[in-house]
């Protein structure tokens, strides 16, 4: 895997493919609040990127920004070479390629399992039920939970209902997946099997952006690591490096701390 | 004496108040007249089947028409008032804070003069009850309608639009649904107040065939020179509106239970 330096980040690529996620000079304020200062990031495809940093670091809004859920001030987000920010972009087309986990899981609370994996499809993918029935079939396996296709959200463990979302997400058959602290709002009992689905995930090669706190997770899974902090990247580099020999003072303190 | 015994010495005053209060009404009362002008058992026998077939059920189909019009546009309201938009949010306030400012009895005459003014005399009946008290219902729902919407987690809104479905399709298949669930009892609340509330239309003019429940025992009151038919009019408006707001409470506790 290439570890291009963050200066080169967005220097022209025109040699390799193109990256899958391409943030550029990313600013987003919040009223007066400059949360995000000129990020520049890109996760290539197959890649998995951790971004770690302390809270108020700005990452949970730079993957925020990255599907449109907020609205960068300034700056440029392609995905797969679209630009995102374009005011013309079919922002909804767009996020269908990208899967989205939150910490909160999100599940639809007022349906069943089965609908919550097939309204999207259904409304959006244009499948029809029986399709969509299968994908949902394949993707409820593909997390261990086939047997609760008829249950509801509420009937589940909060590590049953996070990989049911990313059953969810994966349904939609999209180009990559992006999780906001998956795992921050489960009962550490059930982070391990969280994680399992995320790491078969990235072993299939999946192309991954994963906010989260789970610095084992990152070391073992993540190709790259970026550490955050006050609205910048303040270093961007394989997880060994990252972590055992940071090369900012920054990300040292941060380390001891975790 | 203590401060206890000066309470029981007071509650037993209170008692010994209102027993004597009842006593005398009681024995003052003119019960013969009472009983032939209030519970004549042949009036209130003449009645029905009318007070039921014609009265109540024209009261029972005012209200579902009112309800129908109020919850569908109170609906459109509460998304105005939610919108990005200014002038939809514009727009939406002012029609709220109007026809809840003013008396229903107001709008429902003011319809029942303008729409034959503007429009002509040829539209039916049924189209001036249901604006004349849609209008109004529609201001009130709008507002619950809105509470229940913002009362559902915005993550919902957001794993919807991460899913790639529009706003519109979000709100509808995502958010409404789970909105309506939490407003259930407020909004059977608006129901109750609207059944009541039929009783204005009378100003709208009326045939024997599209009284409703009071205008029906008014018309009796002045024709057979008896409160009989208030009574039994008022207990038909009981055996509606009780079992709702028990259905009501039941709702909200099973609301609260589920949270």
């Amino acid at each position: 895997m290439t570890t291009p330096s963050k200066a080169d980040a967005t220097a022209d690529r025109s040699g390799d493919a193109l990256p899958a996620i391409d943030v550029r000079q990313l600013h987003k304020y919040f009223g007066e609040l400059e949360v995000l200062k000129g990020i520049d990031f890109h996760v290539d495809r197959g890649e998995v990127v951790c971004v770690i940093g302390p809270s108020g670091s700005g990452k949970s809004t730079l993957l925020r920004c990255i599907n449109r859920l907020e609205d960068p001030t300034d700056g440029q987000i392609l995905i797969e070479g679209d630009d995102i920010t374009d005011v013309d972009a079919d922002v909804d087309a767009l996020r269908s390629r990208i899967g989205m986990v939150f910490q909160s899981f999100n599940l639809f609370p007022h349906l069943s399992v089965l609908r919550n994996l097939t309204i999207a499809q259904r409304r959006v993918h244009k499948r029809s039920r029986h399709e969509a029935r299968k994908v949902a079939e394949h993707n409820l396996e593909r997390v261990g939970l086939l047997e609760k296709i008829d249950a509801f959200p509420a009937h589940l463990s909060g590590g049953q209902q996070q990989r049911v979302a990313i059953a969810r997400a994966l349904s939609m058959d999209p180009d990559m997946m992006m999780f906001d602290e998956p795992t921050s709002a489960l009962d550490p009992e059930l982070v391990g099997e969280v994680l399992a689905v995320m790491r078969d995930l990235a072993s299939e090669g999946m192309t991954m952006m994963v906010v989260t706190h789970e610095m084992s997770f990152a070391r073992e899974v993540a190709d790259r690591i970026v550490f955050m902090d006050e609205g910048v990247v303040v270093e961007d580099g394989p997880p060994e490096q990252l972590i055992t020999d940071p090369q900012h003072e920054r990300t040292r303190r941060f380390l001891k701390v975790l | 004496m203590t401060k206890r015994q000066q309470q029981q010495l007071v509650r037993a005053a209170l008692y010994a108040v209102f027993v004597l209060a009842v006593l005398a009404i009681l024995v003052i009362a003119d019960w013969d007249t009472i009983q032939r002008n209030f519970f004549n058992v042949e009036i209130a026998r003449d009645m029905f089947p009318e007070v039921i077939t014609i009265a109540a059920r024209n009261t029972l189909l005012y209200t579902a028409l009112a309800f129908s019009f109020g919850l569908a546009f109170g609906l459109l309201l509460a998304l105005m008032r939610l919108s990005t938009i200014r002038p939809y949010r514009w727009l939406a306030t002012v029609y709220i804070e109007t026809f809840r400012g003013l008396p229903a009895l107001l709008t429902i005459f003011l319809i029942g003069q303008g729409i034959p003014i503007a429009f002509g005399t040829r539209w039916p009946i049924l189209l001036n009850i249901t604006l004349g008290l849609g209008i109004v219902a529609a201001a009130y729902m709008a507002e619950t309608i809105r509470a229940g919407i913002q009362g559902v987690h915005k993550g919902q809104m957001e794993a919807a639009r991460s899913l790639g479905m529009s706003y519109t399709r979000s709100m509808m298949s995502i958010v409404i649904p789970q909105g309506f669930r939490i407003i259930i009892p407020p909004l059977t609340n608006e129901l109750v107040l609207l059944i009541k509330d039929t009783s204005l239309l009378f100003v709208l003019g009326t045939t024997p065939q599209t009284k409703e429940l009071l205008k029906f025992g008014r018309d009796l009151l002045n024709t057979r020179f008896n409160a009989t038919p208030l009574i039994v009019v008022g207990g038909v408006y009981l055996m509606i509106t009780v079992p709702m707001t028990q259905l009501v409470r039941v709702l909200e506790r099973r609301n609260a239970r589920s949270r």
